[in-house]
């Protein structure tokens, strides 16, 4: 049987062989009138960014390599090619903008630290990598004591007060504590030991606020007082517990903080041979390093706390957290810096001296949990209500319901916000040699400004190459947070 | 049974006076006791210790010291000032070098940023690079070290103005700055700028009554052309008449330096510069991301009505982009303002540079200075804040 298109004979019986593209429309002719001449606005606009790649591109190449200077000893060197760049300079400082003025036989010290740091950071870094947990734990808690030790020699002064002062807050803590056994005991855990606790914070408000010759009585009586109260909040804590039958867990973990922060203590006053390098010979990317990192680590539990402090249902509590998140955005980084620097001592009572760095370092914490805090709050109210009232019905409390169910969802939504903040942190952190602390921008500006090195093009060399240090970890970090973005996405789009 | 063997369960029973400090109002209640007494002391405590280290160091104070001879010149001033001025003068010019400052920086800023932000969308690969190229360079190196680069590794070794950059129409680019023609002002000249008014104000009926028009009967109306008639020909034509009032001083070289003309410092150069190039980076992302953000079925709901390409861009994509731009927008504006203080690291006398500078310095008197400061960039902010979202207002989109 053959069917009637069959007997047809002008329908084609076999295929015709694949053409090739036209020639104009494929490779890189096709690429190009596709991308680059489709229409005349576009050719156009086309060789108007070749001219202007062509008016800006060759003149850097020959400013950076084709005419710079890559060797010499001194300024004699960068003056035979005074229009181009003289790397000999950057080669010859280049301890210095890593490290400042720390001595040289200490340097390893910086470097040990950096390495640590890298170690910690990596694995926490790449996604794939297990013992999340166990590295969070070595970054903030062994790594900060040890790097604290390496870079300053360790060995500081810690006063008997102080050892004092924390057995004192273990005892009002007990006290505290035993509130949870009040059932049992009402008189000594309902009443004797928060009235201790009480009596103990209201001595010490005294002592600290009352001044002149009043306050020096004042001042030993309160002592006295809060020593006593300490001493009867921790008998009455223990007993009321002992009584309640239980319910050890509050004292048990009021101690453990005790004795951690004593050994905290013991250990920073250890003498370990270790050479002190005071904060004022710390310089260059060190500097930067420590200011961006201490900033970000110190601003966000404080930013987490603003955030919630924001949204929370009490007046007073999201007034102070508005007032201040609202009032350190609207200044700039700079004046919080002066305030740091020049008002802070002022803040301080007479004789309480601050170091340099650590004044600039609680300016720097304090303006980026402002920030921070508001790329949490992206983060909570991203957190459907459900979530909330899933929690609540759940029976958590609000501390229960933040650390279990909202908290690790709103920041890990706001991973990349934060990588955002940090980059602009580390930016910022430049904004420190205005106040006197040489970071990497104002060791490069010391380096140019010695005699040896005075000629026209060394500034123009420093700025670069500092550039090129900034470009490379703020540049990187955009990347991972794209990365970041990309890979927490899933599932989410449509 | 088991049912019996089973623990007999223990009831909550809590005495009354405990249920007492579990309910929720009486805690909430006491936090916030805690936090407004905690922070009251804390405040008392600093005010305490910031008085006592008054009195010690034997520091004035008090806002009376706005009244004092300043005794120190200012390098640009907008309004009249001379070392015999007050303080309070100070702080004014200082306050009007930022104003400038940041008036200038937003509009460049703006008008790169939108240039950039569109470049990276464009279908031209070679610019859209180009684009992509200059934003990751400039967002990624801190503005100090841009301005620092811009002032002393750019503007300050440039040659003197002997030797300078020939710009077209007699402007010198050198180590003192750019310096332009200065324009001479002739006596008729505010009738041309009457004529501006005037065709503002003809243009802006006729669109009024071109859209009304519209909106009734359909017809169209050539508005743009007959504006640019009317804002542009219209001044041209008076100019002209009026024998062409407008006159320029070129700028001459006499000896070391220039005569006449207007100089610009390299300072504000640097900073105006290094400001701009910096901020248009984020505002040309913003823009990129509002654009991407306008779905493309309205691009093509718009074509498939009969709109062109401009209709469309003009009446479709931008009203809606705009939407999403504006409040990162106002940030940006408000960046642009605060990071005008790092003009201080060039000895451009703006605000923080002349008052928590010099003046700091002079009088000592720390608190009241930065008080003031901030006080002042917080109202900046607060102002642009409450502007821009009374303009955020009328442009965002109506919902339900």
């Amino acid at each position: 049987m053959t069917t009637a298109a069959e007997n047809l004979l002008y329908v084609r019986r076999e295929e015709e062989p694949i053409l090739p593209p036209p020639g104009r429309q494929t490779g890189a002719v096709g690429w190009m009138r596709a991308n680059l001449f489709s229409s005349a606005t576009n050719t156009v606009l086309t060789l108007l960014a070749l001219a202007l790649i062509l008016w800006i591109v060759p003149p850097i190449i020959r400013w950076a390599f084709t005419n710079a200077v890559w060797s010499g000893s001194d300024r004699e060197a960068c003056l035979t090619a005074p229009d181009a760049a003289c790397w000999a300079f950057v080669k010859a400082r280049f301890g210095q903008f890593m490290y400042g003025r720390y001595p040289l036989d200490e340097r390893w010290r910086v470097t040990l630290t950096g390495i640590l740091l890298v170690i910690g950071v990596v694995p926490m870094a790449i996604p794939r990598v297990p013992y999340k947990r166990e590295t969070v734990i070595y970054l903030l808690t062994a790594f900060p004591i040890i790097a604290l030790i390496l870079l300053t020699g360790g060995h500081f002064h810690i006063s008997l007060t102080l050892y004092g002062t924390i057995v004192a807050l273990g005892c009002l803590g007990t006290g505290l504590a035993a509130i949870s056994a009040a059932e049992r005991s009402p008189m000594l855990g309902g009443f004797v030991a928060p009235a201790a606790v009480l009596l103990a914070i209201v001595a010490s408000i005294a002592g600290l606020v009352i001044r002149g010759e009043a306050g020096s009585a004042i001042a030993g009586v309160s002592t006295v007082i809060v020593i006593a109260c300490a001493a009867i909040a921790f008998v009455a804590g223990i007993v009321a517990i002992m009584l309640g039958g239980g319910g050890w867990r509050p004292l048990v973990l009021v101690w453990a903080g005790v004795a951690a922060a004593l050994l905290l203590c013991l250990l920073l006053s250890i003498d370990f041979g270790l050479e002190p390098v005071e904060t004022s010979l710390w310089g260059g990317l060190l500097v930067t390093l420590v200011v961006a990192i201490v900033g970000i680590v110190a601003s966000l539990p404080l930013g987490i706390l603003l955030a919630l402090g924001r949204r929370s249902r009490l007046p007073v509590v999201r007034i102070c957290s508005v007032g201040f998140i609202e009032f350190v955005r609207g200044v700039p980084l700079i004046t919080v810096l002066f305030m740091a620097s020049v008002m802070l001592p002022l803040f301080l009572p007479p004789g309480v001296n601050f170091d340099k760095l650590l004044r600039a370092l609680i300016g720097v914490a304090l303006f980026s949990a402002a920030y921070m805090a508001e790329v949490v709050r992206g983060g909570l109210q991203a957190i459907p209500k459900g979530q909330y009232e899933a929690a609540m019905a759940m029976g958590l409390g609000y501390p229960a319901m933040m650390r279990l169910v909202i908290l690790p969802q709103a920041l890990k939504i706001v991973i990349p916000g934060i990588v955002n903040s940090f980059i602009s942190l580390f930016k910022d952190t430049s904004l420190v040699l205005i106040i006197g602390i040489f970071d990497l921008l104002g060791i490069v500006q010391l380096g140019f400004a010695d005699s040896n090195w005075a000629a026209p093009n060394t500034p123009a060399t420093g700025y670069a190459f500092a550039a090129l240090l900034y470009w490379v970890f703020c540049f990187s970090m955009s990347r991972y947070s794209i990365f970041m973005e990309r890979r927490l996405n899933t599932g989410h789009k449509r | 049974m088991a049912i019996q063997d089973a623990a007999p369960v223990r009831l909550n029973t809590r005495p009354a006076a405990l249920t007492f400090l579990y309910h929720p109002t009486v805690r909430a209640i006491a936090f916030q006791t805690i936090l407004a007494v905690a922070i009251v002391v804390f405040v008392i405590w600093i005010a305490d210790n910031t008085i006592d280290n008054l009195r010690r160091a034997n520091i004035a104070s008090g806002f009376g010291f706005l009244s004092n001879r300043a005794g120190f010149d200012i390098s640009q001033t907008l309004v009249s000032y001379s070392s015999d001025s007050t303080y309070g003068r100070a702080l004014l010019v200082g306050f009007l070098n930022t104003l400038l400052v940041a008036a200038i920086g937003i509009v460049l800023a703006s008008i790169l940023g939108f240039l950039v932000g569109i470049a990276r969308l464009s279908k031209n690969w070679l610019l859209a690079k180009v684009a992509t190229v200059y934003v990751e360079i400039f967002r990624n190196i801190p503005l100090l070290l841009q301005l620092l680069f811009w002032y002393k590794a750019v503007l300050s070794v440039l040659p003197s103005p002997r030797q300078g950059v020939e710009l077209p129409f007699g402007a010198n680019l050198s180590n003192r700055g750019l310096i332009v023609p200065r324009p001479l002002v002739g006596d008729t000249l505010y009738l041309t700028g009457l004529a501006i008014l005037i065709g503002i104000a003809v243009t802006v009926w006729v669109a009024i009554w071109a859209h009304r028009r519209q909106m009734a009967t359909g017809q169209q109306f050539p508005t743009l052309r007959l504006g640019l008639a009317a804002i542009v020909g219209l001044p041209l034509v008076i100019f002209i008449v009026t024998g062409a009032p407008l006159g320029f001083e070129i700028p001459a070289l006499q000896g070391f330096n220039f005569v006449g003309g207007v100089q610009i410092k390299p300072e504000f150069l640097a900073l105006i510069l290094g400001i701009s190039l910096y901020t248009a980076t984020f505002i040309s992302e913003i823009v990129r991301a509002g654009i991407l953000a306008v779905s493309h079925g309205q691009t093509e709901a718009s074509y498939s009505l009969g709109l062109r390409a401009t209709p469309t861009l003009r009446l479709v994509v931008i009203p809606q982009a705009m939407r999403i731009i504006i409040p990162p927008l106002t940030s940006q504006y408000l960046n642009l303002t605060k990071n005008s203080s790092l003009a201080v690291a060039i000895g451009y006398p703006d605000l923080v540079a002349v008052f928590s500078g010099t003046v700091l310095n002079q009088t000592g008197q720390a608190v009241e200075v930065i008080f003031i400061t901030m006080l002042i960039y917080l109202s900046l902010s607060l102002v642009t804040a409450l502007f821009m979202n009374w303009f955020n207002k009328r442009v965002a989109l109506v919902e339900r």
